[in-house]
This record gives C-alpha cells, sequence and structure tokens, in this order.
C-alpha cells in the first residue's frame, strides 16, 4: 500500500483510539458524575431526583453503551451540553476556535518572518560572528517559556512605556480590526518567540546542507551571483524542513495556549479547556479535548503528505 | 568516546554542563535543606524587599526568601524532570525495543497505543492526567512521564529495527546468545547515544511542563516554592517588585537553556555529522 493510502487508513483508527481514551480517563476522575456536575448543589437532590438525572444522562447503562451513545452523538455533530455554560459544547468550540486559529496564523507569521531570514542570513554568514550571534539569539530564544516572555512583555511595556496591554473585553477583528490586533500582538509575540528561534535553527541547518550540495557549487561556479544560487537553487529546498517544523507547532498552537490565554485573559480554546478541567465540566472536557486532539493530527497527517509530496527522496519503509 | 571529555570540549556543551552544574549544586542545597533562610518562614517586617542585605534576591508578598525558595523551587523541579523523564526513557525504550524485537501484534498495539498519546499536545495530555489524578508532585511526574514516553519508544524502536537486520545480530543468535541477551548488549549498546540526546532534551522539555503545570495550580501546591508558582505569583506585583519576576524567570530560562545546549552537544559528539548544521 502507498505511503499516502495507509497514512489516512491509520487517521480514523487513531482517531478511534484518542476518542476511547478520552472516554475513559473523564470516567476514571473520582467521584460520580451528577455530584462533579452540579458541584455543590448535588447535595441538596433528593434520591429520587439523582436517579432521574443518572437515566437522563444514561449514566445507568455500562461503559460500552455509554460509549457507544458518546460516539454515536459525536457523529451527529452532538458532543453534549456544557454544564458551566450552559450551551452546547459544539458551540463553544466553534465560538472560541477563531480566536485561537487567528493567534496561531500570527505567531507562526511572526516566527516565519523573523526565523526564515535569520536562518538564511547565518547560514550564509557561516562561522562568523555575525553567524554566532543569530545561534545564541536563537538558542536563548528556544529556551524561553511562552509565558515568561509574556510576563517580561508586560513588564517591559508596563514599566518603560507606562502602558499596560488591554485586558478586559475580547475585541473580536471584524469589530474593530486595530483594537483587535493590539491586544492579540503581545499573545502573539510571547508564543512566536520559542516558534522564531526554532525556524531559525532549522532554516540555517537546511541552508548549510544545500549550500555544500554539488549542484549549487556548480552553479556557483559557472559564475551565478551568490543571490541567484540562494534565491533560485537553496531557499526552495530548504523550504521543505521549515515548512514540517511550522506544520507541526502550527498544529500544538491550535490546541489553544493555556498559559498564555490565561495570562492575557484571551477566551480561546485553551482558556475552555483550563476551565472546563477545573470546573470539573466533563462534557465540554471530553469534546474539546477530542477537537484538539482532531486538528492536531489533522495538520500533521496534511505535513506528513505535504513532505512526501514535495521531496521524492524520502522512502517511506517501516515507520519510524 | 569519551562524552565527557568531548563535551568539555565542545564550545555549547561547556556552558551546558556550566549552567547544570551550577544550578544542580543550588538544587541539592535546596533539597538538603541548606538554604540561607527557611523557604516558608514568613518575615513580616520584610516584605517586598528589595534585592540586597540578608536577602540576596529580595522578598515576596510574604517576606519569604526569594533566594531560598528559588533553591527548592529547582531541586523540586529537577527531582519532576530527572523522576519524569527517567520513567519515561525506561518504559518508552522497553516498549519500542519489544515492538521492534517482536513484531506482529505486539508491535501494532504499542505503536497505536504510541500514536494515541502523540495525538495531544502535550500541556493537554498533562492536564488531562492531572485532572483525573490529584494535582501535586507525584502527578506531575506521572503525567510528564506519559507525555514523554511516546517519544522514547519512537527512538528505541527505529534503529532496533535496523539493528535487527544486521549481521552481527545473527551471528549473535547463530552461536546461541539468548534474545535477552542480544536485546540488552547489542541493541541497547548502540541506542544509548540517541537515547542519551534525547533524554538530555527531554529534560528540558519537562522542566518546562512542570513550570506551566505548577504555574496554573496544577502542579506543586502551595505554599511549597516552585519556579512555575513563584513566576505566577509575581503576576500581580511586578511593577512594584520585579525581582519576584526577573529571578525566577531567569532560572527557568537557564535551566532550559542548560539541558538544550548539553543535547544539542550530545548529538553533535554522537553523530559528528550534525556538528556543522545544528550548533
Amino acid at each position: 500500500m502507498s505511503y499516502f493510502l495507509r497514512r489516512l487508513a491509520v487517521f480514523p483508527l487513531v482517531m478511534l483510539g484518542v476518542s476511547i481514551f478520552v472516554f475513559i480517563a473523564i470516567r476514571l476522575v473520582p467521584g460520580d458524575a451528577i455530584t462533579a456536575m452540579l458541584g455543590t448543589e448535588g447535595g441538596m437532590l433528593t434520591p429520587a431526583q439523582r436517579e432521574a438525572l443518572t437515566v437522563y444522562f444514561g449514566l445507568d447503562q455500562n461503559w460500552a453503551v455509554q460509549y457507544l451513545r458518546w460516539l454515536g452523538g459525536l457523529f451527529r455533530g452532538d458532543l453534549g451540553i456544557s454544564v458551566t455554560y450552559g450551551q452546547p459544547v459544539l458551540q463553544i468550540i466553534l465560538e472560541r476556535f477563531p480566536l485561537t486559529l487567528q493567534l496561531a496564523l500570527m505567531s507562526m507569521v511572526i516566527a516565519l518572518l523573523i526565523g526564515l531570514p535569520a536562518g538564511v542570513y547565518a547560514a550564509t554568514q557561516a562561522d562568523r560572528p555575525s553567524d554566532l550571534l543569530v545561534r545564541v539569539f536563537a538558542m536563548i530564544g528556544q529556551s524561553m517559556p511562552n509565558f515568561v516572555v509574556a510576563l517580561l512583555a508586560i513588564y517591559i511595556l508596563s514599566v518603560g512605556f507606562g502602558v499596560l496591554p488591554t485586558m478586559g473585553r475580547y475585541v473580536p477583528f471584524r469589530e474593530d480590526p486595530f483594537g483587535n490586533l493590539a491586544q492579540m500582538i503581545l499573545p502573539a509575540i510571547a508564543l512566536g518567540t520559542a516558534f522564531a528561534a526554532a525556524v531559525t535553527r532549522i532554516s540555517r541547518a537546511a541552508m548549510l546542507d544545500i549550500l555544500s550540495e554539488d549542484y549549487v557549487r556548480t552553479a556557483r561556479s559557472q559564475g551565478f551571483s551568490q543571490r541567484y544560487v540562494i534565491w533560485r537553487h537553496a531557499l526552495p529546498n530548504a523550504l521543505i524542513p521549515v515548512l514540517t517544523l511550522s506544520g507541526v507547532e502550527f498544529g500544538y498552537l491550535l490546541g489553544g495556549a493555556v498559559i498564555v490565554e490565561q495570562i492575557f485573559a484571551l477566551p480561546g480554546l485553551g482558556r475552555v479547556v483550563l476551565d472546563a478541567i477545573l470546573q470539573r465540566d466533563y462534557a465540554l472536557v471530553q469534546g474539546v479535548v477530542l477537537f484538539i486532539a482532531f486538528n492536531f493530527m489533522l495538520v500533521n497527517l496534511l505535513v506528513d503528505l505535504a513532505y512526501a509530496a514535495l521531496d521524492p527522496r524520502i522512502r517511506y519503509g517501516d515507520r519510524p | 568516546m569519551r562524552i565527557p571529555g568531548a563535551l568539555l570540549r565542545h564550545s555549547a556543551g561547556r556552558i551546558g554542563l556550566v549552567i547544570i552544574g551550577v544550578l544542580t549544586v543550588a538544587a541539592v542545597l535546596g533539597l538538603l535543606g541548606l538554604t540561607p533562610h527557611d523557604p516558608l518562614a514568613q518575615d513580616r517586617l520584610a516584605r517586598l524587599q528589595p534585592p540586597g542585605g540578608s536577602y540576596l534576591m529580595g522578598t515576596d508578598l510574604f517576606g519569604r526568601d526569594i533566594l531560598s525558595r528559588l533553591m527548592v523551587g529547582v531541586g523540586q523541579s529537577f527531582t519532576v524532570a530527572f523522576l519524569s523523564v527517567g520513567i519515561a526513557a525506561t518504559v518508552g525504550t522497553v516498549l519500542g525495543l519489544t515492538a521492534a524485537w517482536f513484531g506482529g501484534l505486539w508491535d501494532g498495539v504499542a505503536m497505536r497505543m504510541m500514536d494515541v498519546l502523540l495525538a495531544f499536545p502535550a500541556i493537554l495530555l498533562a492536564l488531562l492526567i492531572v485532572a483525573i489524578l490529584e494535582a501535586g508532585m507525584a502527578t506531575s511526574v506521572l503525567a510528564i512521564a506519559v507525555v514523554y514516553t511516546p517519544i522514547f519508544t519512537r527512538v528505541a524502536r527505529g534503529p532496533a529495527l535496523s539493528l535487527k537486520t544486521r549481521s552481527f545480530v545473527d551471528a549473535a543468535r547463530t552461536f546461541g546468545s539468548s534474545r535477552r541477551y542480544i536485546l540488552t548488549r547489542h541493541l541497547l549498546g548502540d541506542l544509548v547515544a540517541p537515547l542519551t540526546v534525547q533524554f538530555t532534551l527531554a529534560l528540558a522539555w519537562a522542566l518546562l511542563t512542570e513550570a506551566a503545570l505548577s504555574f496554573l495550580g496544577l502542579g506543586t501546591q502551595p505554599p511549597n516554592p516552585s519556579l512555575g508558582l513563584m513566576l505566577s505569583d509575581s503576576r500581580n506585583l511586578m511593577e512594584m517588585a520585579p525581582w519576584m519576576l526577573i529571578f525566577p524567570a531567569a532560572v527557568i530560562m537557564l535551566a532550559v537553556l542548560g539541558f538544550n545546549l548539553l543535547g544539542d552537544a550530545l548529538r553533535d559528539i554522537a553523530d559528528p555529522r550534525s556538528r556543522r548544521a545544528l550548533s
């Protein structure tokens, strides 16, 4: 079977595994679901009411039946109702996802705008002081946790410039583009820093590799300028590993930036997951986690397929 | 190949060794309780003191010594990181080796299980596990171990698959070596280098994940100090007491940087081809 088909065939299987994993994980949480759903109000239920709720949510059935019901609901787009929000889980996800998507895109743009030129430049200056400087910065950038960058950015802004990032109500892009960008730029920088550092390192490494290839040396010896050789021959090939790395990082970011969204009070998917876990809102945890895992796997699949399509040298034998 | 000597000759490796060495000394002193002050003792007369005097890195809102808390916090972070990555490396390697060696159904089951774990972004999987268990240090260790096990499984399985078909393993079998002997002596021997590199880099990720969990209040529980909690505490006081932010931030960054530098250096030493590219 070709690599493409095998990769596509495995996808639904792994998704099924993920759904079983999430389903069981949630049921391992101590305490019964009714008490967890209603919190302290659960104590005020009469035995009859408790019984009725148990039947209503299907909790009197065994796990297999419960799982199949949940799975059936998934196929109809029914992820259940969130107790804390009083809304369908799918609706909550669809409301929050645009913010997370925008944040992930902005971070990726920042990372590529900084990382790609820095990496290519460093490769052309290999082992000179400017290359060393780029490498040191990249190494430090890669070691900065995003929440440390976020806190330092807030500190520098507030102490150095006397401004505080807007953290009140979230302004959607279509309502007020400038207000929205002002609100999103710091979180995007916080998430984009380590990402940019990783892009710098990988693009430098890829460029160095390619610049030492015979065909590049041949092109240089035929009198083509350095600039022409880099743009025409080296860069397109160096972009392949950058694409892979960016895709995987982007997939991570689509899962929501739990801490950065919390620091900047942004109502994205990361915030929802964290709140749902803290509030023990199981339907919501189940739904959002599944949604995130689905996106993450889908992006990884697309990256793998694009990689295989772009670089025919890669032979896929046994899975690594 | 002498790894310690080679590390000392590698410039990034040298810096990494110094950083991790200094932090490890601080961590051990912190864990042994040999800190300048009691990390939990509150000095009401010395709240939010700037660095200087008997409080080298200042004090927090409760008048607790930041330096002492950092030392214990680093000790605690390193303990979680080493334990969790140790578990992940052991379990992951055993899974990867046995999957490669026995193949068939076991290989399929083990690798699909790892695929399921890899379908989650790291922090999300850790959060999910913390939700099932009680938040705290032991849970952090377990959660981080689960998150990074698949990586070791893959690192061990790939080379083991290709080693399995090489002639020296066939030779060893012909001479009547037992499976277990071949697995431990030959395969594990060849895997030491990639596993060491992965182990060191995973320590950096584990430190980040631990700090993230405690930052969210789902790792080490107060009043015990941890790097993530200290950063979280600094949030509302950073203008008044920037030392509460700067020192823990610097320590986390240095720790992650140190392990990253060591990991990169080890990779260069293990695989000289990557030397020019990634150093």
